[in-house]
């Protein structure tokens, strides 16, 4: 009966298990066209302990600042997050990451528009830890003035915007050079790219060989930053990106492996006591 | 079961209070409830139901503390939740995975009220508020779902709420009613989060009823036969809470495993892109514990017929108890009608795929999902209206035990023997 009863109960979960796994791979969407191959990366935060590689989430802010930052925002990012635990620039010497002198020296890199408290005008002023990222456009008619028709969107939740965002990033940045097939117009401003909805994209490839204008520069002796490579800086964005999008996922697996574990234990002596209990049942052993 | 009470007070203040309100007496009564020894892990999901909609009602009120109904800061708001409340990021994955495993777990138990015949006399009126649950249920997570305010909040809701202007006649003004306007918008927002919030209540107070039904009745069992004698029931507590509560932490090992290592993996992506009313997504699709509806839904190219067959789907559940003919509850013992039920499972897991697909791509064999969603729809019917009436009256049921207590001597169980001489029932 113990046997039946755990192999109805393992079948009842691998059901559960199974048909919402496959509800959420089903719910999917369709690949990229053209023949366009998806490169699938080994992300550093794949898997059950995997977490954000810290340099490279550092190279990949110095991308996102020099790069992408012209026209995309990160909306839903202060400054004072990148030096949360788990971010790329955390220091565990600052708890506080208001105090930490790295993350200080880059909100003051940016412009953040302020009012005068004495007579009420605006001012700009640098920026402090507190700050969100401030917007580059007054407001989205001016940011698609600018760009063609086309507003640049918000970076910071992009990476879980789109199904199996990081890869998707990944690719779209590297995508520019695979052949464009016939049959496909682009009116001006637009670019092709297999791995965009449509093919169709508005953004001019941003990551180039950028021999002596991008380096990567290592902060501590010793440490010999990877070239800066397109393919190099891609991945280091998207890390960056990726812990923006979902900045508590290794506060999450921790936690999940002491639950799970907890869980685990737990089950094991709810098993015995339910086994324990239910023998009174049986005059022959009890 | 109601009748005899066996509680005791053992103090002097548990008596005086039990001539006043005899609530510890309530309760003491509900937990010694006699239950079929028999129960299978199937009967575990009623107590995995309770605590779902516990964590949803804690884990909400907290997120409702944070939470803005304003279309201009709902889906900042949301992320602020995420990232800087507190444990934000914890109660917002729960809620969001708990309402799938809320599905999950009432599916499990739906399917098996159908299988082991639990809607039958004397329980259609526990089966007709557990059907009142599941709509409300449908209802809350709808509403719940607009809240984040991403594209599918908001796409979805509109074409939920397009539904009602499908409606003859009065259909234009009952959609402007509901939305509060002409569109989706901050008065559609605003009261959907005003009904979000009270909806779980009405289902707290609707589960008191499904539970006081159950303790009227009796719980049904696998094999469908009424208690008889004494030793085919054994008081709730403590063999079955240990039971359940050993099930429940099973399911916590599925709730944690999505809610760490898979949160977004069973909400959909553009649901993290802000909503935005002049841009419609490519693909609408509802989360989905509703594509076998959506799929019914699509599977006439008429709008009214459409939505007259979703209703329809979820209007039989409600007159199951006078559709099924068959006097045999278990399906056990029905050797046709087990067959017909798994079929009817597998169609339901096939609409929900055709509701995740576009109705004209292939699914498979030059079989477009449309046509596909047309013959899972007209099965899904079929089993309600034709062969569960038919095949109560023709089929030939299989021998059942005359109690439990006799069906479970074949098991090893070794209760006190007591021989039945009553028939089956």
């Amino acid at each position: 009966m113990a046997f039946k009863t755990v192999r109805n109960l393992i079948i009842a979960g691998g059901i559960a298990a199974a048909s919402l796994t496959g509800i959420a791979i089903a719910a999917g969407g369709s690949g990229p066209a053209d023949g366009y191959k998806m490169i699938h990366k080994h992300w550093h935060w794949s898997g059950v302990t995997g977490s954000y590689d810290v340099a490279a989430m550092q190279r990949g802010y110095n991308v996102y600042a020099q790069v992408c930052r012209s026209c995309h925002n990160l909306d839903h990012l202060a400054f004072r997050h990148l030096g949360d635990k788990g971010g790329p620039f955390y220091d565990e010497y600052y708890k506080n990451p208001n105090d930490n002198p790295l993350v200080k020296n880059i909100a003051a890199e940016y412009e953040v528009i302020d009012v005068n408290p004495e007579d009420g005008s605006e001012v700009s002023r640098p920026g402090i830890p507190a700050d969100y990222f401030p917007p580059i456009y007054r407001n989205n008619a001016e940011a698609a003035y600018v760009n063609n028709g086309a507003v640049p969107p918000d970076l910071s939740v992009m990476v879980k915007a789109r199904n199996n965002g990081a890869d998707y990033m990944y690719n779209l940045l590297l995508a520019y050079s695979h052949p464009q097939p016939e049959g496909i117009t682009l009116s001006t401003g637009q670019y092709y790219n297999p791995v965009m909805e449509g093919s169709k994209i508005a953004m001019p490839p941003q990551l180039q060989p950028q021999e002596g204008v991008f380096e990567y520069q290592s902060d501590t002796e010793g440490q010999n930053p990877p070239e800066a490579t397109i393919e190099q800086m891609a991945a280091d964005v998207t890390e960056f990106l990726a812990w923006s999008a979902d900045p508590k996922l290794a506060v999450r697996k921790e936690a999940g492996l002491m639950s799970m574990v907890y869980l685990l234990i737990l089950s094991v002596l709810l098993w015995l006591s339910y086994k324990r209990i239910w023998r009174r049942l049986k005059p022959s052993e009890g | 079961m109601s009748g005899h009470s066996t509680y005791e007070p053992k103090w002097a203040a548990a008596r005086w209070m039990d001539q006043r309100l005899p609530i510890v007496r309530m309760g003491a009564d509900f937990i010694m409830m006699p239950t079929p020894r028999n129960l299978n892990y199937w009967w575990t999901f009623g107590g995995i139901l309770l605590l779902c909609l516990v964590i949803q009602i804690v884990t909400g009120v907290i997120l409702g503390m944070h939470y803005v109904a304003h279309v201009d800061h709902a889906f900042d708001s949301v992320q602020r939740i995420r990232r800087d409340v507190p444990y934000g990021w914890l109660m917002q994955s729960t809620h969001a995975v708990g309402a799938s495993m809320f599905f999950l777990a009432v599916y499990m138990h739906m399917f098996r009220g159908l299988y082991y015949g639990s809607y039958k006399a004397p329980r259609e009126v526990l089966w007709i508020i557990g059907c009142l649950i599941y709509l409300v249920m449908m209802a809350t997570a709808f509403l719940g779902y607009t809240l984040p305010w991403g594209q599918m909040s908001f796409w979805g809701a509109t074409v939920i709420t397009g539904f009602f202007g499908a409606v003859p006649v009065v259909g234009e003004s009952l959609q402007q009613w509901l939305l509060g306007g002409y569109a989706v918008d901050n008065a559609t927002l605003n009261r959907f989060y005003s009904l979000h919030y009270l909806l779980p209540f009405i289902i707290a107070a609707l589960s008191g009823l499904h539970v006081w039904a159950l303790h009227v009745t009796g719980s049904s069992n696998p094999i469908g036969v009424s208690n008889k004698v004494k030793t085919d029931t054994l008081p709730f507590h403590p063999y079955f809470t240990v039971k359940d509560m050993f099930a429940v932490a099973v399911f916590l090992m599925i709730f944690a495993f999505f809610l760490f290592y898979l949160p977004d993996a069973l909400g959909h992506a553009d649901n993290y892109i802000k909503a935005d009313p002049l841009k419609t997504p490519p693909h609408i699709v509802p989360e989905w514990y509703f594509l076998p509806f959506y799929a019914i839904l699509r599977a006439v190219p008429d709008k009214l017929a459409g939505i007259l067959l979703m209703i329809g789907a979820i209007a039989v559940l409600f007159v199951l108890p006078w559709l099924d003919t068959s006097k045999v509850r278990s399906m056990r013992f029905r050797p046709i009608a087990r067959w017909f039920f798994f079929i009817f499972v597998f169609f339901c897991f096939i609409l929900g795929w055709c509701g995740a697909e576009t109705p004209d791509d292939e699914a498979f064999l030059g079989l477009s999902f449309y046509r596909l969603s047309q013959i899972s729809t007209l099965y899904y019917f079929a089993y309600f209206l034709v062969i569960l009436p038919i095949l109560g009256l023709i089929e030939d049921p299989k021998e059942r035990p005359a109690s439990i207590t006799q069906s479970i001597l074949d098991y090893g169980d070794k209760p006190e023997p007591e021989k039945v001489l009553a028939p089956a029932e």
